[in-house]
């Protein structure tokens, strides 16, 4: 499986940056899901050869971290945090909001494949809890209100 | 390493620095409990069940990952550390099922065993526990999720021990889930040693799995009947119909040469042992029908057939094919009832090594053969040939064992790229066949390199492979049947100048055994030539007769031409083994003992039914010349051992048993009034044996150990201590005191088995487990089993 030119080039710098090859396995999973939209079969045996593991040892990097996904994410992925301080600060309120906004459950993707929902635990934006993160745009101090401007405004985008 | 004094629990006690807390503990009789931690095995610190109290650290530790330091006080037990393991138990129990009733484990859970000794039955979690169906992993391994406590044994030995890495862990924390490389199942090498080392019922094998109870079997500790490695197996069996039926193997007491360890073969494939083909009765043949007999008939057909061809043409008109899974005793009582009673040296086996050239290359060097254990920590190790990995999982496992824990250098020579290449510090793709060339060249014939260099493998990098060997101590050299003859004695020569040791390859479970007591049509016991002036010849009351006999292949095609008139089969399957024209046979009076009708059994005339090796006592040398103690462990209605059958068949004859089994107070010279020469009036010389070790003179004609007295006194090299081989160990034999061996091995007639890891000579073809692992794999890809997520 061939990579875009600017993946391929990272990863042949990236490579050089550790003394196995197996160390490049997280941030390239992280590449790869970004252009390839999830982590195939396809794409986890070639980054499996690439860094001389087995699919399995792929595969188990891949269930531990809840950022990394095997079948295709939404559009919009939502992780909302409700660990502690997000959830002292009201973050069962926001999450439950999310999920009458968007009409889906945890985990569960909107039919148009825009967005995705999903709780998560810490992001480590406890100072300005209750927070969520948006790919990779992080959204804190959330009320209602905010996370209607969000979605809206999202919703609209794809409209034009 | 320094030593470094601790206390623990007030006893002192000085161990080596970095000795791990745990062990520390234990060599003083300190039991801390433990789930994830497995001596040999990477540590985990997963399960925190080891915590123990250090003075001035602030929280517990585990003793697991702690190593000694010098003044640590330790306390084990204690109030607060019983609260903790307890806690731990509890968290550990949340979701467990708690179906002890009916788990493989239930009676011999490490789980049940804590939760018993901290009380932590009490379960202070009200959420439904999280089930999830059993899952069928492969023919072997099954899975029961729940009953997992994640501890990583499994993982572990499969990748760290086995260098498979089929098992992983997806995702983290309490959703942790054991599982396999291919998704909903595995593709692995079914060894068996994670459903062993798991601790619970989590694993479990399609051979044990809700058929009995661990506390309604007995345990027999005994000898793998398979490859030539020499495992000890643990048969647990029970009661059935037809006798004692094994429904267990493993090594869980690590008893042995293998420690814990057995492949698939010596851990689940002794079900041929209770397949339905295995014949119950004497059969004869009739009018081309084979018809079930007595035994007495059977005997009495077989003795005068055996008389009646003797008189009318002769001692070179009968034969014998030994086999390479009967025991030390057998073999040499065998080759005893061929010289003596049917006086002829028509003798031969399946031959799957050159023993021959390698005891004569060998022959009055003291301590030149390693050992099984010693291939554990020798410090370096040169494979030539073979693919251990296949066929001789143990060594293979020695080896990788000893490369990973003691950083053993290996050297890998050969013409595939073998998986022990990964172990390897050097590992050199010689060209196909090119083996004997190799080692000329090793021994000093630079020419040779030519036949073995290719693209990828130039001269430079062989003589590089030279002289690293040349400057490695305490080298332990291991081949396979690829080198015979002079390519041997090339090899122990180019060995012998630096101190190394040497380990031969042959196939089956006693092929080295065969080869020790003189299945030969040359040689006897130790390799002696038939021709030469032995002790043998001195020792035994009737002649040996001096020309040598046909060998296997002659013997075929003096069936064929109407020469060999008889020929008596023990365990051995020529028809198949050398593709021999059944036809060949067809003039011959055929006698076959075997478990089944195998292509030479359905030929015979007279087919005895026979125990195998799991179902009877005597000894088992393995290729490495370690000899160990049979034990009966499994039973079955009808048959009888070749041990019995062989003295009947003598006695039948009209010979005299005492001539053949030295039993009955004295041995087999004094009390029979022979006089002879030089010899005459001499004490009994077996009696005088007996006395000097304190051992009894034994009763029956059929009690193999009769005859391994015989063996002890007269083969060279196993005068080895009766006490270390009573008690389950291994006693290594050395071939320093053969001194006559001549070294005629006839390396065209050594045929490699082949076996691989599932496949084990005739007798895996009756192993339902050998059959169902191999079909799965020729099946592939696999049908959709129950999803692992
Ligand atoms: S059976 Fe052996 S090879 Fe297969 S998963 Fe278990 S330990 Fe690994
Ligand atoms: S399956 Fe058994 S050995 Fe493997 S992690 Fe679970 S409890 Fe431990
Ligand atoms: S390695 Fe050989 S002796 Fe050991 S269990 Fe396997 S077949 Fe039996
Ligand atoms: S608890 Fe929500 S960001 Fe840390
Ligand atoms: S045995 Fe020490 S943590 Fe498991």
């Amino acid at each position: 499986m061939k990579f875009s030119d600017q993946l391929e080039q990272r990863f042949s710098t990236m490579v050089t940056h550790y003394p196995t090859k197996r160390s490049v396995l997280v941030p390239m999973l992280l590449y790869i899901q970004d252009e390839v939209g999830a982590l195939t079969d396809e794409a986890i045996h070639e980054i499996a050869q690439r860094t001389e593991l087995s699919d399995l040892e792929v595969r188990n990097v891949i269930s531990y971290y809840s950022m990394l996904r095997t079948r295709p994410v939404g559009k919009y992925n939502f992780q909302v945090c409700t660990n502690v301080s997000c959830l002292l600060r009201g973050a069962d309120d926001i999450f439950e909001h999310c999920k009458k906004k968007l009409g889906i459950g945890n985990k569960e993707s909107t039919p148009d494949g825009l967005f995705l929902l999903e709780e998560v635990e810490c992001i480590g934006a406890c100072s300005w809890a209750p927070a969520l993160m948006m790919n990779y745009e992080f959204h804190e101090n959330l009320t209602p209100a905010k996370i209607d401007e969000l979605i809206d405004g999202l919703k609209k985008k794809e409209e034009q | 390493m320094a030593d470094v004094t601790i206390t623990v629990d007030g006893k002192k006690l000085t161990v080596p620095a970095g000795t791990l807390l745990i062990e520390a503990c234990k060599s003083t009789g300190i039991e801390v409990p433990s789930f994830c931690y497995y001596p040999g095995l990477s540590l985990q610190g997963a399960c925190r069940m080891c915590l123990v109290e250090v003075e001035k650290m602030p929280k517990l530790q585990t003793a697991c990952t702690t190593p000694v330091a010098e003044g640590m006080v330790v306390t084990t037990e204690s109030e607060k550390i019983k609260q903790a393991r307890k806690a731990m138990l509890e968290l550990v129990l949340a979701n467990h099922p708690l179906d002890c009733p009916v788990c493989d484990a239930g009676g011999e859970c490490e789980l049940q065993d804590m939760t018993f000794k901290y009380g932590a039955a009490e379960s202070k979690f009200m959420d439904l526990k999280n089930h999830r169906d059993e899952q069928q992993w492969s023919p072997v391994v099954y899975f029961d999720r729940p009953r997992c406590i994640l501890c990583y044994r499994c993982i572990r030995v499969c990748g760290e021990g086995m260098d498979v890495w089929a098992l992983g862990v997806q995702n983290r924390g309490t959703s942790s889930i054991i599982a396999p490389n291919k998704e909903d199942h595995l593709e692995c090498e079914e060894c068996g040693m994670c459903i062993d080392i798991c601790p619970v019922g989590a694993l479990t094998s399609g051979a044990y799995r809700y058929k009995t109870r661990p506390w309604e079997m007995k345990h027999v500790g005994t000898v793998c009947t398979h490859c030539g490695d020499g495992c000890k197996t643990t048969l647990g069996v029970r009661r059935a119909d037809t006798g004692m039926e094994i429904v267990r193997g493993d090594n869980r007491d690590k008893s042995g040469i293998n420690g814990d360890f057995l492949c698939i073969k010596g851990r689940y494939a002794f079900d041929f042992a209770h397949s339905g083909d295995r014949i119950q009765q004497p059969l004869i043949k009739h009018e081309g029908k084979f018809v079930a007999a007595t035994w007495e008939q059977a005997l009495d057909r077989i003795a005068s057939r055996f008389k009646q061809v003797l008189a009318s043409d002769g001692p070179t008109a009968v034969g014998i094919i030994g086999s390479n899974r009967t025991s030390n005793e057998e073999n040499y009582l065998l080759q005893k009832f061929a010289r003596l009673v049917l006086s002829t040296n028509n003798i031969d086996h399946h031959r799957t090594a050159d023993f021959p050239a390698f005891a004569s290359a060998l022959a009055g060097k003291a301590d030149a053969t390693a050992s099984m254990r010693d291939v554990f920590d020798a410090p370096a190790i040169l494979l030539i040939g073979n693919n251990p990995t296949d066929q001789h999982p143990l060594l293979a496992w020695q080896i990788r064992t000893n490369v990973r824990l003691h950083r053993a250098k290996l050297y890998v020579v050969n013409s595939y790229p073998i998986k022990l290449r990964r172990q390897a510090a050097a590992f050199a793709q010689i060209a196909p066949g090119s083996e004997g060339s190799l080692v000329q060249f090793l021994a000093g014939n630079d020419a040779a390199a030519d036949a073995a260099v290719t693209p990828q493998l130039s001269r430079e990098a062989l003589s590089q492979l030279r002289e690293a060997l040349k400057n490695e101590k305490d080298l332990v050299v291991i081949f396979g049947s690829e080198l015979r003859g002079n390519d041997v004695t090339a090899l122990i020569n180019f060995g012998l100048a630096q101190g190394a040791k040497f380990i031969c390859l042959g196939d089956y479970a006693n092929s080295r055994g065969a080869a020790d007591m003189g299945l030969y049509p040359d040689m006897l016991p130790g390799y002696a030539p038939v021709t030469s002036a032995t002790s043998f010849h001195e020792d035994w009351v009737d002649e040996i007769p001096t020309s040598p006999g046909l060998n296997l292949l002659q013997m075929m095609d003096a069936a064929k031409e109407g020469k060999l008139k008889a020929l008596y089969v023990v365990g051995s399957n020529p028809i198949a083994r050398y593709n021999v024209d059944p036809f060949a046979l067809s003039k011959a009076f055929v006698v076959v003992q075997d478990m089944f009708l195998t292509e030479t059994a359905s030929i015979a005339d007279v087919v005895l039914p026979i125990a195998n090796a799991y179902e009877k006592g005597g000894t088992f040398t393995n290729t490495c010349g370690d000899v160990q103690m049979l034990k009966k462990a499994g039973e079955f209605a009808g048959v009888r051992n070749d041990f019995e059958c062989i003295v009947r068949i003598a006695d039948r004859m009209g010979y005299d048993v005492h001539k053949l089994v030295p039993f009955g107070g004295g041995g087999t010279r004094a009390d029979m009034g022979q006089s002879r020469g030089a010899q005459s009036g001499e004490a009994d010389r077996h009696a005088v044996w007996l006395a000097e070790r304190n051992l009894e003179p034994k009763m029956s004609p059929y009690d193999p150990t009769a005859m391994l007295d015989e063996i002890q006194r007269l083969v060279p090299g196993y005068d080895i201590s009766r006490l270390g081989l009573l008690s389950g160990h291994d006693e290594h034999t050395q071939l320093v005191q053969i001194t006559r061996a001549t070294g005629s091995g006839h390396p065209e007639l050594v045929l490699p088995s082949n076996d691989t890891l599932f496949t084990s000579g005739t007798l895996g073809r009756y192993s339902p487990t050998l059959n169902s692992v191999m079909e799965r794999y020729a099946a592939k890809p696999a049908d959709k089993e129950i999803a692992a997520d």
